[in-house]
């Protein structure tokens, strides 16, 4: 065990020597998909409440594709499904940004996250209470300044529960990555598994290491929640 | 090249049968957790809610390790894992070597993961059906199985539902990770067909196809649980 840590504790925690690996790899493979997907999920979760229909139903279609469907086949189409045609790896761009393992992972875990922030951004938006929209109306907020200094600041306070669930889901699911080479957690947990034969100390480490990250995420939402939430325990 | 769609029907029939037998090794092995993990949630719930504090302990340590660990992580530590250990104890007896297929590692590792999630699920709905119903079961004179089955167990599955369907719906998505330890699911052929016959893009779509009309079938099925099991709720408004 003492061996197992002295050879792999490097690896798990930041670099093999040539690129950035396990933990740091991790949190950047999480931080980097949701901060993507969270981006997307604004403008889309307006989108999905709004009164046009042709403006919620392509969301609603986008949406519905990707949380009907498991990541593992998202991430296979992103990373050899489209680089299997020819026609993206003859045009010099398209085939330079598929060529890379980390691209397509990224672009997979960032729309699968979207999909899901964008329906709990937009469940968020739909229970905002009918009054305080009347009210900044009253005062003269209209069209896109409601939705700046109202509607968006009050979703995703509101939504901070759901959301604090869709990270930890997020991290759990970059565990899929080595499935395209990209070296998290688990790709150096199993490798250590693979020359050592020591599985029950290569995977407890690396479980560990997920707790960890688990519990601190669990740690600083509640936090969150006390700062930006603490307005609607006053009501109660 | 991309292929045409008539190129595409061809080859379609010739994996025809291998992708029908995918899609019911993947049904099994969902229908299969299932049913595991909802004897597990059973059983975590009542552990969890058990006025004997080992029993409490155990169950928060069961559902606060799995959740806090990534299930891709646990299936390959149970399936590597599982069969280390096995074969050891085999070695150790002097037994024959016994193997560990994926198909069983997978249901083991899916059910007790999703055991879990169940647990919270079903301790939360049985918190919500009123103490006055045990007791009235009680007073009744009915066995603890026979308030069981038919007074608590009714009532709390109309709470338990909304949690069950969506713990569902993530556990359907995860049985594409059991073709990572070697099954032959949907996504595993898929991935095979799409290979051999050079239009890997084409099968992967209709591999995600299959999920989805899974994922729509369960919508629905578990819309009608839900009016079902609300029917005595619902009645008096009507």
């Amino acid at each position: 065990m003492m061996e197992l840590i002295q050879e792999y504790w490097r690896p798990l925690i930041y670099s093999d020597g040539y690129q950035i690996t396990g933990l740091a790899m991790t949190l950047w493979l999480t931080s980097a998909s949701l901060g993507l997907g969270l981006l997307l999920a604004l403008p889309l979760s307006i989108a999905r409440t709004s009164a046009h229909r042709w403006l919620r139903w392509p969301v609603q279609g986008y949406t519905y594709l990707f949380r009907g469907t498991p990541l593992y086949i998202q991430l296979l189409i992103f990373y050899t499904g489209i680089y299997s045609l020819a026609a993206v790896r003859e045009q010099p761009l398209l085939d330079a940004f598929f060529r890379e393992a980390l691209n397509c992972t990224l672009l997979a875990f960032a729309l699968n996250t979207a999909a899901y922030t964008t329906e709990i951004l937009a469940g968020a938006i739909r229970a905002m209470p009918r009054g305080e929209i009347e009210a900044a109306r009253s005062l003269g907020f209209d069209g896109w300044k409601l939705y700046v200094h109202l509607i968006m600041p009050s979703a995703l306070r509101r939504s901070l529960p759901y959301y604090s669930n869709e990270v930890i889901f997020m991290l759990h699911s970059t565990t899929l990555a080595f499935t395209a080479t990209v070296p998290d957690i688990l790709k150096v947990a199993r490798d250590a598994n693979a020359a050592t034969f020591l599985t029950f100390q290569s995977f407890g480490l690396a479980a560990v290491l997920y707790l960890s990250i688990t519990f601190a995420l669990v740690g600083l939402f509640r936090l969150a929640e006390r700062r930006w939430l603490g307005f609607l325990e006053a009501g109660r | 090249m991309l292929p045409t769609f008539s190129q595409f029907v061809a080859t379609l029939g010739a994996f025809a049968p291998m992708l029908l037998h995918g899609v019911w090794i993947t049904l099994q092995l969902a229908l299969l957790s299932l049913l595991l993990g909802l004897v597990l949630g059973l059983l975590g719930a009542g552990a969890k809610l058990s006025g004997v504090r080992t029993w409490r302990l155990c169950a928060q340590l069961y559902t606060t390790l799995i959740r806090g660990v990534p299930d891709l992580l646990l299936m390959l530590l149970i399936f590597y894992g599982l069969q280390t250990g096995l074969s050891r104890l085999t070695a150790w007896l002097g037994w024959a070597y016994i193997d560990i297929d994926p198909f069983s590692a997978g249901v083991l590792t899916l059910g007790f993961i999703y055991g879990a999630y169940f647990t919270e699920t079903f301790r939360g709905a049985l918190l919500a059906v009123p103490r006055g119903q045990f007791q009235a079961a009680k007073a009744l004179g009915l066995t603890f199985r026979q308030s069981f089955v038919h007074v608590i167990f009714p009532q709390m599955m109309r709470f338990a539902l909304p949690g069950l369907g969506n713990n569902w719906m993530v556990l359907l998505k995860a049985t594409a990770l059991v073709s990572i330890i070697g099954l032959a699911d949907l996504v595993k052929v898929a991935q095979v067909a799409g290979k051999s016959s050079q239009q890997l893009l084409a099968f992967l779509l209709l591999a995600a196809l299959v999920y989805l009309l899974l994922s729509s079938a369960s919508n629905l099925i578990l819309g009608w649980l839900e009016r079902r099991y609300a029917g005595g709720v619902q009645e008096p408004s009507r």
